[in-house]
């Protein structure tokens, strides 16, 4: 369990800094590991943690470059074209919200070359103008969730449509709700993905 | 104070108001002279203007736009077509007495001339013409400019008649199916200006009303478009970020509009030619929207977020002294937004949250009192006409979001758009003067 934090913690620091330039390592994963290799001869210690991170990074990058196949490259497609719903007048990320976006840092660490484009949506209550504005706000708090976990924010534009591309047509809860929501386009960088590591 | 009234009323109106009375059914109440200005206006009491059949192959078309301008104008009650006066046998010489008989007050004639047409108002009460003038009737008959002629001759009317210039020689723009329409204020002539391909927003006239300045949604950002009648374009502001709701300054020179980046919209003003924009708001990182101009240029209303719920705010035009247009009740948490400010600078319409939709709100900025136009339905942006007495609002009330025209003194509506999904509506200066 404790290798599993480490591992993790080190593909991770490893994939974001070497692929994303990443200013945001996880710091708080990579320092565990000393404590958590525990061992009574200091050099049998030394030399385990050691491999651990040659092996651990050769799998990391094995991984990356593993090309996906068909039905994978669809899978990671529509993990990142999934939108982000909000709640009515609010731009913060929810924990549903959060969970969608997780889902795609993976994605975008492996692919530095993926570009995309996060558009803003509203339910259409409301002044038409004001919610191109809550528009823009909910498509850039998605960025900020993207970019302060590692993805340089100049691989994503941000745009906002208001309420004037409603995904469900109702005038109810329902369509409300599925109307209140950033979406994610992918602009460029999806010719061949590569599968994260997992 | 009755003799203060009558000074400033114009002289047939005084006289028809006076008849409206006598020959109506508050005879009493018409021998106290101090109510006559007070009671006229009220809706009961208007002059009955009757429109003399005008001879001609068009006749039948132009008495039908006088009779619907002055009936829409909502300060005369206009007699039924089939009022069985009397033509003049020869010219300026009307049956005065069987006017009087009829309830009529003023008999409005038009005479299809070589140079145009011929404007004729008869005051009943004084048994005399009392204004007449030649009015130039450009294009084919019934072609946009011909029926714009006409509205002109309306307002004409309205304005010997009341004192106060009719609004039927204006045009109201507004959004269908993401493009910008633009239709004469009787509904008729409705046409799009901007092509299907571009998603514009937004419209607002140049206050020349000679040309409409929109937003356009497009994939990489929002960019601002001045365009004029006849569809030529010009870009103002680039589609870098968010570029929304823009509106013209009222001496034409600028443009205001909603420029938004990452957390937060401001609202900045760029000269109407182009150039280097400069921000006009204080908004620190909220969102503010919709801005409209006080008629001398230095206030300036707004839509904004900063409270954290967006209310509508007025502001100096650099955006220091920005203040609540309209207090809230302690316990309401109403969603204010999208104002307009009267040409006459007087009241600002917006809209607000009343029980789950939006309502058409008009507040008076002497003494703050905020006033309920609409009930039925949603009615949303409401944007004045240029008389500062009727408003244009989107109204879900006939069950598809269409432009009606509300007058903010009685109530009345009309809808002005059959198409359905209008809004967004912004109304033009008079045209015609």
């Amino acid at each position: 369990m404790n290798y599993r934090v480490v591992g993790t913690g080190l593909m991770l620091a490893s994939v974001g800094m070497g692929a994303c330039r990443s200013k945001q390592v996880p710091v708080a994963a990579v320092t565990t590991a000393p404590s958590t290799v525990v061992a009574t001869d200091d050099g049998a210690a030394r030399r385990a943690r050691e491999q651990f991170v040659r092996d651990s990074i050769a799998k990391a990058q094995a991984d990356a470059l593993r090309v996906s196949s068909d039905g994978e490259s669809a899978n990671l497609r529509s993990l990142l074209e999934a939108a982000v719903r909000f709640e009515y007048d609010a731009s913060d990320v929810t924990a549903e919200g959060r969970a969608a976006l997780d889902a795609k840092l993976p994605i975008l660490r492996t692919n530095t070359a993926l570009r995309i484009r996060i558009s803003g949506h509203t339910d259409s209550r409301g002044s038409d103008e004001y919610n191109l504005a809550l528009g823009l706000r909910r498509a850039s708090s998605a960025r900020k969730y993207l970019s302060d976990r590692g993805i340089d924010v100049g691989r994503i534009d941000v745009v906002s449509f208001g309420e004037e591309r409603p995904a469900a047509s109702g005038e109810d809860e329902g369509s409300w709700a599925q109307n209140r929501r950033a979406e994610f386009e992918i602009l460029s960088g999806a010719e061949s993905l590569r599968v994260p590591p997992r | 104070m009755s003799t203060s009234l009558r000074c400033c009323m114009p002289r047939l109106l005084r006289r028809l108001a006076c008849l409206a009375l006598l020959t109506g059914a508050t005879t009493a109440r018409a021998q106290d002279g101090v109510r006559l200005g007070l009671l006229y206006g009220d809706g009961g009491n208007r002059p009955g203007i009757h429109v003399l059949p005008v001879a001609g192959v068009t006749g039948d078309s132009v008495r039908a736009i006088i009779m619907r301008d002055l009936d829409f104008g909502d300060r005369v009650t206009v007699m039924p077509r089939n009022t069985a006066l009397p033509a003049p046998r020869t010219p300026g010489v009307l049956d005065y007495a069987a006017a009087a008989r009829l309830g009529i007050n003023g008999v409005v004639e038009v005479t299809l001339v070589p140079a145009g047409a011929a404007l004729v108002l008869y005051d009943v009460g004084a048994k005399q013409v009392l204004q007449r003038r030649t009015v130039s009737l450009p294009g084919t008959p019934n072609s946009a400019a011909w029926r714009m002629a006409l509205h002109g001759a309306s307002d004409q009317f309205e304005e010997w008649m009341s004192g106060t210039r009719g609004i039927a020689a204006t045009r109201v723009a507004y959004v269908a199916g993401g493009r910008i329409w633009v239709v004469d204020s009787d509904g008729a002539n409705a046409a799009p200006l901007t092509a299907g391909s571009v998603r514009a927003i937004s419209p607002s006239f140049h206050p020349d009303g000679q040309s409409i300045v929109y937003a356009a949604l497009e994939p990489a950002g929002s960019a601002i478009y001045v365009s004029d009648l006849r569809g030529a374009v010009r870009r103002v502001v680039a589609p870098r970020g968010l570029n929304i709701s823009p509106t013209f300054t009222p001496d034409g020179s600028g443009i205001a509009y909603a420029h938004g980046e990452d957390f937060g919209t401001e609202l900045y003003l760029v000269n109407a030619g182009g150039g280097v924009a400069r921000r006009i708001s204080i908004g620190r990182g909220s969102d503010n929207t919709s801005p409209s101009f006080s008629p001398d240029g230095r206030r300036i209303a707004f839509t904004s977020g900063r409270a954290g719920r967006p209310d509508v705010y007025i502001a100096d035009d650099d955006g220091t002294n920005a203040d609540l247009l309209a207090a809230l009740s302690s316990s309401s948490q109403a969603y204010r937004s999208s104002p307009d400010w009267s040409p006459d600078g007087r009241a600002v319409v917006f809209q607000s949250q009343v029980g789950g939709t939006f309502q058409s709100m008009v507040i008076t900025l002497r003494d703050r009192a905020v006033k309920q136009l609409t009930t039925e339905g949603a009615n949303e942006d409401p944007a004045w006409a240029p008389d500062s007495r009727h408003v244009v609002v989107a109204s879900t009330r006939s069950g598809v979001r269409q432009l009606w025209v509300v007058d903010t003194e009685t109530g009345r509506a009309r809808q002005l758009t059959t198409a359905g999904g209008t809004r967004l509506a912004a109304w033009s200066s008079r045209l015609i003067r």
